[in-house]
């Protein structure tokens, strides 16, 4: 089924708090410039493999591959400049800052320049400095948010948020792009936007996606590969018809639907 | 029109590059040599310590309001730059222009040294952590087996600096101008500072410290180095303070010292580097004030000069929440309004102005470093 060398590669990777089993054996891998919805109840751990994924934490066994870099020995802020950008399920920006200043920030690893550089304003300084603004604008641009690209991000409706939260994580150029939950509070005729946007990211900057989403038509439609979790576990992997059709998947979400 | 009201003084650092700051640092240059030639000896004396204050005041902003940190112990930093100043004139014959780069330099490596462990605190435990330090700071200049070099209680005598190449000053004025320009300075660069990559990476850590490391900001490095820049401004305005005032003693830099220099943050405006000249003042004038203030009542009333301060205090922060910057800044953008109403010809302009965004960056460009 796959052709190429997997983009990411997870193997065997459990993560527990105390005696909360989130992620139990978890294995799964993603080819490079394909779209992998991750699907699962309420607490199954999606959003504890994002941040595995983030080394924002430690998992107790297993490994996590990307582009043939082990993940585990890394630093959280060596993560971005790999190739993995997030967003958030409840929405990480800088509240005090502006739209722009967030997606520059977004954009922090393409600069080296430290506190001397800075403090001088050096040549090469600048010269990032107008690199990084370049970047930022363009993507304000790209997603439409020119009009506010001056306002405090915190004063902005929660779907624009949503929207400058994509445009920072894209601001690095990643590999790999995690979105947990990019659909959430948005209607009908946003979801519909919403897929186009995901399947042009993906076509117009060669970036795998791993998208988390309860929005099952959104993740059936725009996905060429499905993982669905319960429990901590995968209990189905492949396309999104073959997921689908899976018993144990229609078990999950009935008796989730059940309870 | 609400996304000008809506701006916090907090939301700092679009860059602002080309001349947006040139005509204020013009301006304080010519107000502060027109005091130079104008005021007493005296005066300058406490203007001078007012520039020097606000130097601090400076680094510990950056520290405070923009990464978000808290410091209750900035004025053994201070003393750090003040004795090491005067010990390296008093016994090593160091000139006093030349302590200044080095009092930065070594306050930098102490800060730094003290951050790095330090800044795995959060909170109430950091500001415990600093307090320590404040309170520890007398103790050691004040210890015997220093004395040979620390002079042990009474302190230490330094020579002032003297007017050089003949030039048409007296002492006091040249002082205050060499203060004056150290707090231009380094007003200048914490401006880049904020407006730069790394200054974005403070601000964002404080904002969410776990979604600016997953932007890729080095957490531990960029606020261990900001604890640094924070105790370098704090160290450069301790050695300036020890040439103005010519004498180092421990009682100098009680732990009053570090929080008067939160209060004056506080008072001048948190994320506002212009409104630490506010704070500034207040700190330099506010006890003054209220003593006089106080005499009034007669000597019956000896504890009410730090009550007169207190009320004052309270006032202040009642009338402005967002300190002396935060007030300035709503008064600019009431009268902005006012003008906007008043002059019909500029209706032209005003669909621009609903929809938000050329005079929000207008503000906001204005707010940052303000
Ligand atoms: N930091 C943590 N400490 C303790 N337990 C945690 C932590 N993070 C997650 N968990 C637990 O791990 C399990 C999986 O949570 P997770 O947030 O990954 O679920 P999810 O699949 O993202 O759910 P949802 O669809 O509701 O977002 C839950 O039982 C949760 O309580
Ligand atoms: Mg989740």
């Amino acid at each position: 089924m796959r052709e190429s060398a997997p983009l990411l590669d997870v193997v065997g990777v459990s993560m527990r708090f105390g005696g909360i089993v989130a992620l139990k054996d978890v294995s799964f891998s993603l080819a490079p410039e394909k779209i992998c919805g991750l699907i699962g109840p309420n607490g199954a751990g999606k959003t504890t493999l994002f941040n595995c994924l983030s080394r924002l934490y430690d998992v107790s066994e297993g490994s996590i591959t990307f582009a043939g870099t082990s993940l585990l020995g890394l630093h959280r802020h060596d993560i971005a400049r790999l190739g993995i950008a997030r967003t958030f399920q409840n929405v990480a920006l800088f509240n005090e800052m502006s739209v722009l200043e967030n997606v520059m920030v977004g954009a922090h690893g393409l600069g080296r320049a430290g506190f001397v550089a800075a403090a001088l304003r050096r040549r090469a300084e600048r010269d990032e400095e107008k690199l990084i603004l370049a970047r930022a604008e363009s993507l304000i641009e790209e997603f439409g948010l020119n009009a506010i690209a001056h306002r405090a991000v915190g004063q902005l409706p929660f779907g624009t948020r949503k929207r400058v939260e994509m445009a920072r994580a894209l601001a690095m150029n990643p590999r790999l792009l995690l979105l947990d939950e990019p659909a959430a509070g948005l209607n009908h005729e946003e979801v519909e936007g919403l897929i186009a946007e995901i399947r042009a990211i993906r076509d117009r900057r060669k970036v795998a996606v791993l998208l988390v989403e309860h929005h099952m038509n959104l993740v059936m439609r725009v996905s060429d590969q499905v993982v669905a979790l319960n429990f901590g576990r995968v209990i189905a992997d492949g396309t999104p018809a073959h997921v689908q059709a899976d018993a144990q998947v229609l078990k999950a979400y009935l008796g989730d639907e059940a309870a | 029109m609400s996304a000008i009201a809506g701006i916090k003084p907090q939301a700092a650092s679009v860059p602002q590059r080309k001349f947006g700051r040139a005509p204020a640092f013009a301006a304080a240059l010519i107000a502060g040599i027109l005091l130079a030639f104008n005021a007493s000896g005296y005066h300058l004396f406490q203007y001078a310590q007012v520039l020097i204050y606000m130097i601090a005041l400076i680094g510990l902003n950056l520290l405070t309001g923009f990464n978000g940190s808290i410091s209750l112990g900035h004025g053994a930093f201070f003393a750090i730059g003040g004795y090491g100043a005067a010990i390296l004139m008093a016994h090593l014959g160091v000139a006093w222009w030349l302590t200044l780069p080095i009092m930065a330099f070594i306050c930098f490596g102490a800060g730094f040294g003290f951050g790095m462990p330090a800044l795995r605190l959060e909170g109430l435990y950091l500001a415990l952590a600093t307090f320590a330090l404040a309170i520890t700071m007398p103790g050691i200049l004040n210890y015997k087996h220093f004395d040979a070099y620390t002079g042990g209680t009474s302190g230490l005598q330094v020579d002032k600096p003297k007017v050089p190449l003949h030039l048409p000053l007296n002492q006091d004025q040249w002082l205050f101008l060499c203060c004056l320009a150290a707090a231009m300075l380094m007003l200048f660069i914490a401006q880049n500072l904020v407006a730069s990559r790394v200054g974005r990476a403070m601000v964002a850590l404080r904002d969410h410290p776990i979604a600016a490391q997953t932007m890729g900001v080095n957490s531990a490095m960029v606020k261990a180095t900001c604890f640094g820049v924070a105790a370098l401004y704090a160290g450069v305005a301790g050695a300036l303070d020890a040439a103005l005032v010519g004498f180092v003693a421990p009682d100098s830099y009680s732990v009053f010292l570090s929080l008067s220099l939160l209060v004056g943050m506080v008072v001048g405006g948190l994320g506002s580097l212009w409104g630490m000249l506010a704070g500034a003042i207040f700190i330099e004038f506010v006890p003054n004030l209220a003593d006089s203030f106080s005499d009034m009542f007669g000597e019956s009333a000896k504890a009410l000069p730090w009550a007169v301060y207190g009320v004052f205090l309270i006032a202040i922060l009642l009338l402005a929440p967002h300190g002396i910057a935060g007030a300035v800044q709503r008064v600019v953008a009431f009268v902005r309004g006012l003008m906007a109403k008043a002059s019909p010809n500029l209706t032209p302009e005003l669909p621009a102005i609903s929809a938000g965004n050329q005079p929000a960056e207008q503000n906001h460009r204005t707010t940052q470093g303000s």
